[in-house]
């Protein structure tokens, strides 16, 4: 379970969000919306740990993730802004880089699966360089197989995927939540589950021209 | 643990031998600093033997230097760092597996030209022996203390210069005790061994706090 504690972000002068208090049951799916701007990207990055809030502390199952941060980094997965991917690799070898440093091993009929799942077939032992920025985009959401994390922190994962792709994605989202998983996403998308509880959790006002 | 060692020490040679251009930089620019000298100040034996082991020292620094700024820049900008930053791994060892990959491309490659280029100086055997031994000692402690520096810098606009700035200090008692061992060398081992001694003093040092250092810098540098 996931609690943010009263957390408060800042970036120079101007407050992004004030004194967030949630608590996230298992089964639940957080859809984060707001303005461009208004710190959604700063939130997630908050509750991945990359960055310490001003004030207020995130709690894993009752404890600091400060304190239990490897324990943590297990459970959690973060897909952010970049891919995370080296384009001089394959995306085979991306993929098992990404399962080792994650503590997990994959057998070969598990990649090949997981690279027909994400519609990568026939594309494994290329360099990512040569990739589309959508291929790229996929081979980064391939990791969401190889570490078996509860918790997944998502920024916008629709951005550059195709209409094929999405309904696949938004089906993994919707098992993973149905599993006892917590997903935490931003999207300009429109997110809906069979399964488990959403919450949406607006953040800031619209910017005020005057 | 190890494994995640040994997996990203992996992971770099791998995109290094898909990218040479990178690491022959640093090994050139050695070669060619190391060989510009004999041609600028003469072949004078006596001139050269004095300024060999000066010459070798402070390009190693320089080489050093120059391919300090790879070790974490590209993964900041394709975002692997941050993923590796998340990983349940001990970042200390995460630290330490990058710095050994940066090393076996950028030290070790100089400890093995050493005795050639070395040549030109017209040092003695004995001599050369001791520069491969100070090098190999010291090299490690310039990447090691370098990655303080190049995390610190992570992300900043004209961070190169900066880098320079942050880390040559540092790297002066290395250029000190390393030239000497060289110069030392001529009158044999025994000589030069309070030199390679005190480099391995450094180098365990270095070996203890720089990963501690350049962890917290690169979980700063995240924010």
């Amino acid at each position: 379970m996931l609690h943010l504690d009263h957390i408060t972000c800042s970036r120079g002068q101007r407050q992004l969000f004030n004194s967030i208090d949630l608590k996230i049951d298992s089964g639940t799916l957080i859809h984060v919306q707001g303005t461009n701007g208004s710190g959604k990207t700063t939130l997630l990055r908050a509750i991945a740990g990359l960055l310490h809030p001003d004030t207020g502390s995130i709690f894993w199952d009752g404890k600091n993730i400060r304190g239990i941060y490897e324990d943590y980094c297990r459970e959690m997965l973060y897909l952010g802004h970049l891919d995370g991917i080296k384009a001089d690799l394959t995306g085979l070898e991306n993929l098992r880089i990404a399962a080792t440093l994650h503590g997990n091993k994959i057998t070969e009929n598990q990649e090949i699966e997981i690279f027909s799942l994400m519609g990568l077939g026939g594309l494994e032992e290329l360099p990512c360089r040569v990739l589309s920025q959508g291929q790229k985009r996929r081979v980064a959401l391939a990791r969401l197989f190889a570490a078996k994390a509860r918790l997944w922190i998502m920024d916008e994962p629709f951005v550059g995927l195709d209409a094929v792709i999405i309904p696949s994605l938004l089906q993994l989202i919707k098992s993973q939540v149905a599993k006892g998983g917590i997903v935490v996403l931003t999207t300009h998308q429109e997110v809906t589950l069979t399964a488990g509880t959403i919450q949406r959790l607006r953040l800031g006002e619209i910017p005020n021209f005057v | 643990m190890f494994e995640a060692f040994v997996c990203l020490v992996q992971r770099d040679l791998t995109i290094a031998a898909r990218r040479q251009s990178d690491v022959l930089t640093a090994l050139l620019f050695f070669i060619i600093v190391i060989s510009l000298f004999p041609l600028g100040v003469g072949t004078e034996r006596q001139v050269l033997t004095k300024l060999g082991p000066g010459v070798i020292w402070v390009a190693a620094l320089l080489s050093s230097m120059l391919a300090l700024e790879h070790l974490f820049v590209n993964d900041h900008a394709d975002g692997t760092l941050e993923q590796i930053l998340l990983t349940p791994q001990p970042l200390l060892i995460l630290v330490l597996a990058k710095i050994t990959a940066h090393w076996l491309l950028t030290g070790l490659p100089l400890v093995l030209i050493v005795p050639i280029v070395g040549l030109q100086y017209g040092l003695p055997a004995q001599a050369l022996g001791i520069a491969v031994i100070s090098i190999a000692i010291g090299s490690p402690v310039l990447s090691l203390v370098g990655a303080i520096g190049a995390a610190l810098t992570l992300g900043l606009r004209g961070g190169g210069v900066l880098l320079s700035l942050l880390v040559l200090p540092l790297y002066i008692p290395i250029l000190i005790y390393g030239a000497g061992a060289i110069s030392a060398g001529f009158f044999g081992m025994d000589a030069a061994s309070p030199y390679l001694t005190l480099l391995g003093a450094f180098l365990l040092l270095a070996l203890v706090l720089a990963p501690l250092a350049t962890a917290a810098a690169l979980r700063i540098s995240m924010e």
